[in-house]
């Protein structure tokens, strides 16, 4: 089974969209928190359409049309997004509203934004797009099980075109609320982790054009497994994908700059992975649930331009890239895997 | 009157967030829905939002949201009739 | 895609009862659950009325053997999902089982406590009421105790959440990707969402009155409903009895406005048909249909213009259960895929309580009494959430 993909968009705190040289010099975090590099959206709807949408909309609704725009489609068949958090912003106004107010005079605005899916239906909304419409919000899998919907429906219905995607924002709350859990960088760790978001979508379909060059041929997620069972898992992953470990030219590996949960997913890397390139890219992303999709566009990219922007690689083997695997450990609790090939 | 069309289109641009308009872009008998400036039913909502919170009028049927918001005009209107005292 | 998809159990909880047998009875007594908010503070306490689940957090916590952290959302997800595991029969652990669940608010009842205290001060307000917060959370507490490790996910796409966990779950089944599938979805009552719905001003301040010509906006409530899915296989190494499959299914949008439905229920006509064309079922097939009925005025609108369009003068048996047990929101279509299959299991059909005149633009009357010893081969039910989200199941009785 293979997916190919006709386009992508990708808002993330890197330049990686427009016609500059992306990811020739990375953008380093201001403190411990990474932010979207935003385009000017009017030039992606009026005025009009802006007016009430919150960041991560305008986002989505952004990064949705350039993925559009680069495959050559105006409506896609379905709209399927992944985020872990949905549309904190809104949630955050509605919830503070309520309880300053005491329930009194509340605007409805931010409530009907607040829910997950608001981002795939305003994209749906805006282009009129009446088909299948799934937004999967399950943490670190929010994304996977996106690419897995979209595996299994184009399996059955190879020619449509989905637009596939994935969205997470910070907030000044959700930022100071996490810092206090203690998983990003500050002068009480030695922590590496930053804080980070993105949005991603990409425009997938089952039929192989003539200019495609980039498809997606497996996912799966692992949920609470121990190292042993993460082991298994990964040769099973590659044997239903009918390839070995050592087919792997490049390991997109998500370690985030916690030393003792990054242990773990060297371990695996090392142990399987050896003749492989290893890279990283949460130094690029930040660390969010659905970082992935940052993977996702950023093994896309390298496979089209068949060059490795070298401030990623951690162990290069000098293998051309054909196949690359992303190993999305999010926490010890949630790892994800996702195969691209060119094609 | 005049004054408060004049508070009502401030109040309208701010709590819509209709920034692209000045408040002198809004005629006093310009509608505010669809054909005019193409507000929708979350709009309607707002404004019932914004005579609560600006003059202390609770609107309880949203159905009689499209009579009131026609124009600034019909709203600054029904303002003079409801006010509380 | 091969095979088929079969409903080996049932678990839900609702206002007006704590497993599937006692919501029969309260069907057949047409013992509404709609009162006074009874578990939390809040200004509209005695003045909107909602489909609580009568279990109290504690006693939820006692009987399911769980901490007190843990989220409302969560616990009437295990209190449903036991159940349905447990009338499946079907030993989870020997398959590769998975669990999808649905919600809308996830942990928030814990949020909005953990608010007050935050929006005092930043490093205020206890930092476990915020750690289940997400709506995967609720998922994994579910999975955690069932002891599910395979696949876990979550969907929202608001009160539509459900019938696509369900949907899913069929799917992965079919592609052989999963033996067993838990899937429906949980939602409890928050501050949150009575101040959001009550903020889109449709609420109603009586009890909600679906398809009829005098209502006035919908109740909320809370519940959780799950099925158990297994495959050809599975249904036979396990011996499962049920003889309910899951049919078909569709997902579409309206893509007309962020919080009404089409005038013409285009979207939600498109989910009907669409399902139907997957069943290979004529639209006379259906016994049965559990409508969305959210008693809003335009929801039972648009959703009756477009059974209208589908039907014409010759209807099925319908009605909104929503009477019953308020708008669950991300649970109701678990909730509804329980009663589904209860009508098929039971061969009845559920009253559309408070019902006296039809909307007089499509003029449907649905069920006003419970009917037993009917004939229920095909049932569909409904689910449209914002966001435009429309969706349609079909159950059937082989």
């Amino acid at each position: 089974m293979a997916i190919y993909l006709k386009g992508k968009g990708n808002i993330s705190p890197q330049q990686t969209w427009g016609d500059a040289s992306l990811l020739d010099q990375p953008k380093p975090a201001a403190g411990n928190r990474l932010a979207c590099v935003e385009p000017d959206y009017t030039q992606y709807m009026d005025v009009r359409q802006l007016r009430r949408m919150s960041r991560i909309l305008k986002m989505g609704v952004a990064a949705g049309s350039m993925a559009l725009k680069e495959a050559n489609i105006t409506v896609p068949d379905g709209i399927i997004t992944g985020t872990s958090y949905g549309c904190l912003e809104d949630t955050g106004i509605f919830l503070g509203k309520m309880i300053e107010n005491k329930e009194y005079a509340l605007n409805p605005t931010p409530f009907i934004q607040s829910t997950h899916n608001t981002i795939g239906s305003q994209i749906a909304l805006l282009l009129q797009c009446q088909g299948y419409n799934q937004t999967y919000t399950q943490g670190a899998f929010s994304f996977e099980h996106a690419l897995l919907d979209a595996l299994t429906l184009l399996a059955d219905e190879p020619n449509q075109a989905l637009l596939v995607g994935a969205a997470d924002e910070i907030t000044n709350t959700s930022h100071t609320v996490q810092q206090r859990f203690g998983i990003f960088k500050d002068e009480h760790n030695t922590l590496e982790t930053v804080n980070g978001e993105g949005v991603a979508y990409f425009v997938l379909s089952g039929e192989k054009g003539p200019s495609d060059v980039v498809a997606i041929t497996a996912v799966t997620t692992l949920y609470n497994a121990d190292e042993a069972t993460l082991s298994a898992g990964i040769v099973r992953f590659l044997k239903d994908a009918g390839i070995n470990a050592s087919d792997i030219d490049l390991l997109l590996l998500g370690t985030s700059g916690n030393a003792a949960h990054d242990a773990f997913a060297e371990t695996i890397a090392t142990t399987h992975f050896a003749n492989s390139t290893q890279a990283h890219f949460k130094h690029l992303s930040g660390e969010y649930p659905t970082a992935s999709a940052f993977a996702v566009w950023l093994a896309a990219r390298i496979l089209e331009t068949k060059a490795v922007p070298q401030n990623i690689v951690v162990k290069n083997s000098g293998r051309p890239v054909k196949r690359v695997l992303v190993y999305n450990p999010y926490f010890t609790k949630y790892h994800s895997l996702i195969l691209l090939e060119a094609c | 009157m005049e004054q408060l069309m004049a508070d009502l289109k401030k109040q309208i641009i701010e709590a819509l967030n209709l920034k692209h308009l000045k408040p002198e872009d809004i005629g006093d008998d310009q509608a505010l829905f669809v054909e005019g400036l193409g507000l929708d039913s979350i709009d309607a909502l707002e404004l019932i939002v914004l005579l609560q919170q600006h003059y202390n009028i609770k609107l309880a049927n949203p159905q009689d949201g499209p009579q009131i918001f026609k124009s600034v005009r019909t709203i600054a209107e029904y303002i003079q009739a409801n006010k509380p005292s | 895609m091969k095979g088929s998809v079969h409903v080996a159990g049932i678990g839900v909880i609702s206002a007006i009862g704590s497993s599937a047998s006692a919501t029969l009875a309260a069907f057949r007594e047409q013992e509404s659950g709609i009162g006074h908010i009874t578990h939390f503070d809040s200004v509209h306490k005695n003045v909107l009325p909602v489909g609580e689940v009568k279990l109290p957090n504690e006693a939820l916590c006692d009987i399911l053997w769980q901490g007190a952290h843990v989220t409302r959302t969560a616990l009437l997800g295990i209190h449903a999902a036991r159940e349905a595991v447990k009338s499946s029969g079907v030993d989870v652990k020997r398959w590769r089982t998975g669990l999808i669940s649905a919600t809308t608010v996830g942990g928030m009842d814990k949020t909005e406590h953990f608010f007050i205290d935050y929006l005092n001060n930043p490093n205020a307000g206890k930092l476990r009421n915020v750690v289940n917060h997400e709506c995967g959370k609720s998922t994994e507490i579910i999975a955690d105790d069932l002891g599910v490790k395979g696949f876990i996910s979550t969907i929202n796409t608001a009160c539509s959440s459900s019938v696509n966990a369900i949907a899913l779950g069929s799917r992965l089944i079919k592609h052989g990707l999963l033996d067993v599938v838990i899937a429906g979805g949980s939602d409890a009552l928050s501050k949150f969402t009575l101040n959001g719905f009550n903020s889109l001003m449709i609420l109603d301040q009586q009890p909600c009155r679906p398809f009829d010509a005098s209502r006035s906006g919908l109740n909320l409530g809370e519940g959780a409903g799950f099925v158990v899915l297994v495959s050809d296989e599975v249904r036979q190494a396990e011996g499962v009895a049920s003889r309910v499959l899951v049919n078909g299914y569709a997902n579409t949008n309206d893509a007309y406005h962020q919080t009404a439905s089409s005038p013409e229920g285009r979207g939600s006509f498109g989910a009907m048909q669409k399902a139907l064309a997957m069943s290979g079922l004529l639209p006379q097939d259906i016994d049965y249909i559990n409508l969305h009925g959210t008693g809003t005025l335009n929801n039972d609108l648009s959703e009756g213009t477009a059974v209208a369009r589908l039907y014409g003068e010759k209807y099925p048996r319908m009605s909104s259960t929503k009477a019953f047990t308020g708008h669950t929101l991300g649970a109701s279509g678990g909730i509804e895929a329980v009663f589904s299959v209860l009508a098929l299991q039971h061969q009845c059909v559920f009253p559309n309580l408070r019902f006296e005149t039809p909307i007089p633009e499509v003029g449907l009357v649905p069920q006003r009494t419970f009917e037993e010893n009917v004939s229920v081969k095909h049932v569909m039910s409904n689910s449209f959430g914002f966001g435009g989200n429309c969706s349609s199941i079909i159950f059937s009785r082989n």
